[in-house]
């Protein structure tokens, strides 16, 4: 089943168009990587499926994102609701200057929970499925900004879990991790998509084809080429695409 | 070679003149304030000047000397603009840095520097001739001119200082905790109040104390609009005097060298020192706050 799934979705930024006519389906229970080189549109194009470009006065798209069947941008759409259904972790881990345990209330919080109990559970339970809770659960109310970067990677993830999303964006969540940090979102990431829905983008290519399923290149705003992870990596059907999986530009 | 050491020294000890010039101006307006005011106690006990109800120099026999009634309006004028102009402030500063669209922010933003420049006789008037009996309308007064009056034009006052310097300290919060946290499903107006705020909360309250530096040091507003009642005031509907309209009013008048010359200057030194206060611990905030986020 596919969960998302994008109409010729072209995207302006004023006058500039960034994304041509992009046709793709996101599989649901899966990994798909959206990889390119940077300044090809894969951040904006993660950014229209929550709708975080509205925050851009200037931006505007074309086409249409259906996510359930259902159109994106039509004119009933609860963006609040969107944001919820469809979470996102962040290039740079930005956790709030706030406790670890506030960082994960506060999504629940600002939805309408307040009893105690059930945010203590959530919390826990979020933190265990990030992989952090060992780490943390005697620091909760220290802030957020003493975790090292992998931590504060995984803390942002275990806050987006929270609120039970059914999809989640990654966009780069570990390029500003080490290998070990990486590590670590790799392997959660594969055991989250039994539950989720997750898209990543990376310009990591060998991240690309480890963890997942499918995999776009995009060009120049262009979607050159989808297909399953190992097909795209083996026998690409374009030579662009080709071209930048061998490193030959990007 | 040596001509180039004589020249960096000169630049050297100029800019150090300069700066501690202005150290130096500072401590010797305290040190006059200080060294009249204390000649007030050669003939007021000190606690009688500083818990004394009833100032009334001028009486004959018996003059009395106690500022707690003129520290009291003060404070009460000061508190008043305060709770008017913070929420107003800082919702303001939100608005024009989070929320406004930029055509929007481009007309407010002007307007609002225009606020701060008006002179204080301008406002002085304006709360004669508009706040004054719109007050005593509303609350059906004889008299408009009370500390209610002071209260809401120093709170417009400070209004500029405290947006713009809260607006500086919004807008220095990366953006990045803004998108997570409408990423999570959060309003603008959530965002500004439950992340934004609280991550620039020291800026915040520099901003608020830079503008309560302002409205306590403000005289000729206040000396217009509040009525001028030496008494200690029991409501905001009471006419009250504080401390600087008591020395802005009285000091052209006073005999050089008597005991009610010199207790205006210990009202001038406790003004001084409050304010100064008022200002260091503002300056410390944002010291912190620059820190904290380098
Ligand atoms: N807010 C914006 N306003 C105008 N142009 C933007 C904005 N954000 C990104 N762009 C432009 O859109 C293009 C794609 O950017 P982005 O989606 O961040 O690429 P990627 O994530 O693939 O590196 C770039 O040319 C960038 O300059
Ligand atoms: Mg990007």
């Amino acid at each position: 089943m596919d969960k998302i799934v994008t109409k010729a979705l072209s995207l302006f930024y004023g006058e500039k168009r960034i994304l041509k006519e992009i046709d793709l389906k996101i599989p649901q229970n899966n990994i798909t990587a959206i990889i390119g080189p940077s300044g090809c549109g894969k951040s904006s194009l993660l950014r229209c499926m929550n709708r975080l470009n509205d925050l851009i006065p200037e931006s505007r798209i074309e086409g249409q994102i259906l996510f359930d069947g259902k159109d994106l941008y039509a004119e009933n759409t609860d963006v609040v609701e969107i944001r919820r259904r469809i979470g996102m972790v962040f290039q740079r881990p930005n956790p709030f200057p706030k406790s670890v345990y506030d960082n994960i209330a506060y999504g629940l919080r600002i939805n309408g929970i307040k009893n105690k109990k059930k945010l203590s559970e959530i919390v826990e339970k979020s933190l265990k499925d990030s992989g952090l809770w060992e780490e943390v659960k005697h620091q909760l109310n220290t802030s957020a900004m003493e975790l090292s970067g992998g931590q504060q990677q995984r803390l942002c993830i275990a806050r987006a879990l929270a609120i039970e999303p059914e999809v989640i964006l990654m966009d780069e969540p570990c390029s500003a991790l080490d290998p070990a940090g990486t590590f670590k979102i790799e392997e959660l990431m594969i055991k989250l998509k039994q539950q989720y829905t997750i898209i990543i983008v990376t310009h990591n290519m060998q991240q690309a084809a480890r963890v997942s399923d499918f995999t776009g290149f995009l060009y120049l705003g262009q979607l050159i080429e989808f297909g399953h992870t190992n097909q795209i990596f083996t026998i690409p059907e374009h030579k662009l695409t080709e071209n930048y999986i061998t490193g030959r530009f990007g | 070679m040596n001509l180039v050491r004589i020249k960096e020294k000169a630049i050297h000890f100029f800019f150090f003149t300069t700066g501690i010039s202005a150290v130096i101006i500072l401590l010797g307006i305290f040190l006059m304030l200080l060294i009249r005011g204390v000649q007030t106690f050669k003939d007021v006990p000190f606690f009688d000047f500083l818990l004394g109800i009833a100032w009334n120099p001028s009486a004959y026999g018996e003059p009395s000397y106690g500022i707690l009634s003129m520290v009291v309006s003060t404070v009460m004028v000061t508190l008043g603009a305060i709770i008017i102009a913070v929420p107003l402030g800082i919702g303001t500063a939100g608005y024009i840095a989070e929320i406004a669209s930029p055509k929007k922010r481009e007309t407010l933003k002007p307007v609002i520097e225009i606020l701060a420049g008006i002179p204080s006789v301008v406002m002085g008037f304006i709360g004669i001739v508009l706040v004054g009996p719109v007050i005593a309308k509303i609350f059906g007064l004889t008299s408009g001119l009370n500390a209610l009056n002071g209260s809401i034009l120093l709170a417009v006052m400070s209004l500029p200082t405290i947006i713009s310097v809260s607006e500086d300290a919004i807008r220095a919060v990366p953006k990045d905790y803004n998108e997570a946290s409408y990423a999570l499903g959060a309003s603008r107006w959530t965002t500004l109040i439950r992340v934004t705020l609280p991550a620039c909360l020291s800026g915040i309250v520099a901003s608020v104390m830079l503008g309560i530096g302002r409205a306590i040091g403000e005289t000729m507003t206040v000396l217009m609009v509040t009525g001028n009642t030496p008494a200690m005031p029991h409501s905001f509907f009471d006419s009250v005097k504080t401390m600087t309209a008591t020395i802005a009013i009285e000091l052209g008048e006073v005999p050089y060298g008597t005991t009610h010359y010199y207790a205006l200057f210990a009202v001038g030194a406790i003004l001084f020192l409050t304010s100064f206060g008022v200002n260091l611990v503002a300056e410390l905030v944002t010291v912190k706050h620059r820190r904290g986020r380098a």
